[in-house]
């Protein structure tokens, strides 16, 4: 089931639209925000508040890029390699990447930390080569920067569980 | 912000571009934004809206340069409602990313512009239809687009007269085949986003199967300039005859400074590599362009001083396409750009029919192994042979595919035919990679 306040928010949005199933990008962005992915589960549910089979928006999310049927890393990488990248070092970022991090495109990082896909040209070939880590660009990509923005992740994942953590203890406590 | 160079030229669409930071409402105001739309209102007739614009031969600039003024005056005078215009700004051709810059810059030049064509065809609703990748245009819009609504340029009763419309920003999830007028209806109601033939048009039978009105970025953004100023002085931007406008290229690959700039149409190639974008990269020498993204061909060198109009490129067998300019220099294999380029149109293919789906495949596998030194010479006449099926397909997608791998043929045979000679890429001095690292897996994720 989905969480009550997720799917009371999202019931609500649905209110103001003529057809629901116009709301089916953003109702499974919603989901993917809050599980990471689209479950089965998630999915059958949120296909009846949209007014469509559980096929029908399967085959939209099997369709798009930006959605996952199965779970991913907390951050997921998009490495574009798409022509203007490619000329201009797509292959060296993507190497780089599958050595820092262990595993090659497609695969998620054992601590479930990253995602590594490539995609198709993001729109930023005036700062190629580029990537998006969970839809946010970066751009003109050395390993030194690559570096310092997978660093920025761990340490935002960091403070995120010691965050929970110190919520939990005061709730405990 | 461009070099001193492309400032020779009037900066219309760029007026208000600032090098670090998007315009303001009040700047825009002060600029004589909105004017247009109040002035359209009080003293126009809607139907003089729509002539303007078409005696301004302003050119679809999304790609296909299909007349503005026409598409809009197909939406009868007696067309039910609700009608909808949607701002097409899933920027998705590889190369393109002009209207992004745009968004950036001048948000309410389109808020404005998406306003003046729904009142010229009474549209009651407004859609912007943005990729995921723009998350940050796509805040911005939601926010002026609040900014337009509290100063009565937007939502019931705009500025006193009646008129009611409003906008919404619809994020899309990502798909290179929804910046394709009939599939991205089809995405916006839900539906997978497989195109569909006309007719019925969509300015007839569109969204919700009502008439439908789908503009590019950039082609809004003409809006306002064109009916504060005139068609004749539209026209006389453009430094061709033929052209209207400016345009805004986009220039990216091996030249010093790739960029935006907004250039009069007919703005010579050579002028936009070396005036504007700072040349060619040290050491490198320009070999070919794919003028207006991925679905145009090479330009060889002997058009290097080819004038970017729409006309002059069909001249030369090309496409002013989205005047995404992606430059190649000589130690760049065009047999592996090809490649990539099919790897990308093999990828977004949207499966519905079997030219597009089978085809793509097929024709990257053997540039695949050509590249890899495993071509054979009857290999090139399949080429030929598979590119005639393209064309073969349900919508322009495929046919947009042929066109770079229709170029190579055409200009660059003798290096497809060096590869499959020497059974090596030419352009490699080491062993390249074999067949299996050239193509790439599929990632269902």
């Amino acid at each position: 089931m989905l969480p009550k306040d997720l799917r009371n928010r999202l019931e609500a949005e649905m209110k103001h639209v003529e057809h629901p199933r116009e709301l089916a990008v953003d109702v499974m962005f919603a989901i993917q925000d809050h599980y990471g992915y689209l479950s089965d589960e998630a999915l059958t549910e949120a296909a009846t508040m949209l007014g469509m089979t559980p096929l029908e928006l399967d085959e939209l999310a099997t369709f798009y890029t930006f959605t996952f049927r199965e779970p991913v890393g907390k951050y997921v990488i998009h490495v574009c390699d798409s022509v203007v990248c490619w000329m201009n070092g797509y292959d060296s970022v993507k190497d780089y990447l599958c050595r820092t991090l262990g595993i090659g495109l497609g695969e998620t990082t054992a601590d479930g930390m990253f995602t590594l896909l490539p995609v198709c040209c993001i729109g930023y070939c005036d700062r190629s080569p580029a990537m998006l880590v969970n839809r946010r660009v970066y751009g003109s990509l050395t390993p030194a920067k690559i570096d310092e923005i997978l660093e920025k992740c761990r340490s935002k994942a960091r403070e995120k569980k010691l965050k929970e953590r110190s919520s939990k203890l005061e709730t405990e406590g | 912000m461009g070099p001193a160079n492309s400032n020779m030229y009037p900066q219309v669409l760029f007026k208000n571009r600032h090098p670090d930071r998007i315009a303001t409402f009040e700047e825009y105001r002060a600029g004589g934004g909105y004017q247009a739309l109040a002035d359209a209102i009080a003293h126009r007739t809607q139907a003089e809206v729509r002539e303007i614009v078409l005696d301004a031969a302003l050119l679809g600039r999304g790609g296909a340069a299909f007349p503005a003024g026409r598409k809009m005056m197909t939406i009868a005078e007696d067309a039910p409602h609700p009608r909808y215009i949607i701002c097409n700004a899933d920027e998705m051709e590889p190369g393109t990313f002009k209207d992004r810059v745009l968004i950036h810059a001048d948000p309410h030049l389109l808020i404005e512009g998406i306003i003046l064509a729904a009142w010229s065809v009474a549209a009651d609703r407004g859609i912007i239809f943005i990729r995921p990748e723009y998350e940050n245009a796509a805040r911005i819009l939601e926010r002026e687009i609040g900014v337009a609504k509290a100063h009565s340029f937007l939502g019931p009763n705009i500025l006193g007269t009646g008129y009611s419309f409003d906008i919404v920003v619809h994020r899309s999830a990502g798909r290179y085949i929804c910046g394709e007028v009939t599939a991205q209806v089809n995405a916006l109601m839900g539906q997978r986003a497989n195109p569909r033939q006309p007719p019925p048009y969509l300015t007839q039978e569109g969204l919700w199967a009502k008439p439908t009105l789908v503009h590019n970025v950039e082609t809004l953004a003409c809006l306002p300039h064109i009916l504060q100023n005139g068609a004749d002085w539209f026209k006389g931007l453009a430094r061709t005859a033929t052209g209207a406008g400016t345009k805004i290229f986009g220039i990216s690959g091996k030249v010093k400074q790739p960029g935006c700039y907004e250039l009069p149409i007919g703005t010579r190639l050579s002028e936009i590599i070396e005036a504007c974008a700072g040349g060619m990269l040290d050491g490198s020498e320009f070999k070919a362009c794919l003028p207006g993204g991925a679905s145009t061909g090479f330009l060889p060198r002997q058009h290097y001083h080819v004038e970017m109009d729409f006309d002059a490129l069909k001249k030369v067998g090309n496409r002013l396409g989205t005047g995404a300019i992606m430059v190649f220099d000589h130690k760049t294999c065009l047999v592996a750009a090809t490649l990539n380029l099919m790897e990308f149109f093999a990828r977004e293919s949207c499966g519905w029919c079997t030219p597009c789906r089978e085809g793509l495949p097929y024709i990257r596998d053997l540039l695949a192994r050509i590249e890899a030194g495993e071509g054979e010479p009857e290999f090139v006449p399949m080429l030929e042979e598979m590119k005639v099926h393209l064309y073969r397909s349900y919508c322009a997608f495929a046919p947009g595919a042929a066109a770079p791998l229709e170029s190579l043929l055409a200009h660059f045979k003798e290096e497809l035919q060096e590869h499959i000679r020497e059974k090596r890429c030419p352009f490699k001095k080491e062993p390249g990679q074999g067949v299996a690292e050239l193509v790439k897996p599929r990632f269902i994720a």
